[in-house]
């Protein structure tokens, strides 16, 4: 039987790579890999899924070096001669072995206000808003709306590796969507969330986020869109 | 409802200065605009005059008392006084993990040294 070398980051930290022989099946996803190890040779390896149909954003690694959703990735697309190498995601806190520690990750979607506001003087008894699908904060909206948190694209960006402060593109990504949103009641305080140098401000624009976004989302237009609504507030003297 | 949003403490300080960081921006996209032409009307004009085989001397004979050019590279320095502190301020601040108020002193300082100095070589020119 073809096996497959794999070998996986133990520890925390601190810690090692071991190595593994995981028998290569057909359609064998890297998650699959991974489970195969936990069950079948040590049971105590850690790591994190929940949906494995690539909903839940829980099962995200570094697979050969590159951030992926592992219940999604196929052996075939990223083993190099029979080898995987898989590691916790880059740019957060290893609590053990292939798990991280995500609470700063969603911490920063809060600082960028990423919960929806209703609008001053709403009430429930309201009847539904009327948004047309066609309309441009719609469509807008739309392109960054189907995240599922995965933090692929937080691992993937240098400037969150240079600056921890930075609120980073997923976060940014959910600004901008409620920056999009025109139910929204809380527009100036969420731009000058997002705004300076732990915000929109330091992106590079080097566009790894929106190259390993597994959803194909661009975080890196959204957070060009709120570079561009943050400096018309300014302009407007609403920041 | 109330509009009150829940944040996490460990909101870094710096990110208070929205406005200032904001209009940093702003100056700085405004001043590549201007600095984009700036630099390629003053390249032309160097291509020119080594093509002309233009001296010094005869460069000077056309920039004395020429009101157009003095103005042109006034402009040109307070683009470039503009830009380059505040390139360089968010290097320290990526590279160096610079980010006390102490940084937009010393920035404050270079953009103002950078203004001056241009000026005067621009006067110098003027003056002939
Ligand atoms: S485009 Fe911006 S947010 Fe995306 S990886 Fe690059 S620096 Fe990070
Ligand atoms: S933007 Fe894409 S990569 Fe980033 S958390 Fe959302 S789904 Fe994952
Ligand atoms: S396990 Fe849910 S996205 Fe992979």
């Amino acid at each position: 039987m073809d096996m497959l070398k794999v070998s996986v980051w133990r520890g925390a930290a601190s810690g090692e790579y071991r190595s593994y022989e995981v028998p290569r099946q057909e359609s064998q996803s890297v998650l699959d890999v991974v489970t195969y190890i936990q069950r079948s040779i040590d049971p105590t390896l850690s790591y994190r899924f929940a949906c494995r149909v690539g909903m839940c954003g829980a099962c995200a690694m570094t697979v050969n070096g590159v951030a992926r959703w592992t219940c999604r990735t196929h052996v075939a697309k990223v083993a190099k001669n029979n080898t995987l190498q898989i590691a916790p995601l880059a740019n957060l806190p290893v609590i053990k072995d292939l798990v991280t520690d995500m609470r700063e990750f969603f911490d920063k979607w809060a600082r960028a206000r990423g919960q929806f506001v209703s609008g001053a003087g709403t009430t429930r008894k309201d009847d539904f808003a009327r948004v047309a699908a066609d309309s441009p904060e719609r469509v807008a909206a739309n392109a960054g709306i189907e995240c599922i948190g995965c933090g692929v694209c937080y691992a993937s960006c240098d400037v969150v590796s240079w600056n921890p402060d930075y609120l980073g593109p997923a976060a940014l990504n959910r600004a901008w969507t409620l920056v999009n949103d025109v139910r929204d009641g809380a527009r100036a305080e969420r731009l000058a969330a997002v705004a300076g140098d732990a915000g929109c401000h330091a992106c590079h624009t080097h566009l790894d986020c929106s190259e390993r976004c597994p959803k194909n989302i661009a975080p890196t237009a959204s957070i060009a869109g709120l570079k561009r609504a943050v400096m018309l507030a300014a302009l407007k003297g609403e920041l | 409802m109330s509009a009150e949003i829940q944040v996490p403490a460990g909101a870094p300080a710096h990110a208070a200065s929205a406005r200032f960081e904001t209009w940093l921006w702003i100056a700085q996209r405004a001043s590549a605009v201007v600095l984009a032409l700036c630099v390629l009307v003053h390249l032309v004009t160097i291509i020119y005059a080594v093509r002309h085989g233009l001296t010094g001397a005869a460069i000077l004979g056309r920039t004395r008392g020429n009101t157009a050019a003095l103005a042109f590279y006034a402009l040109y320095v307070l683009a470039i006084a503009v830009h380059a502190p505040i390139g360089l301020r968010t290097l320290c601040q990526e590279w160096l993990g610079w980010r006390a108020a102490s940084l937009n002193w010393l920035i404050g300082a270079l953009a103002l040294a950078l203004f001056v100095f241009g000026l005067r070589a621009g006067w110098a020119v003027f003056l002939g």
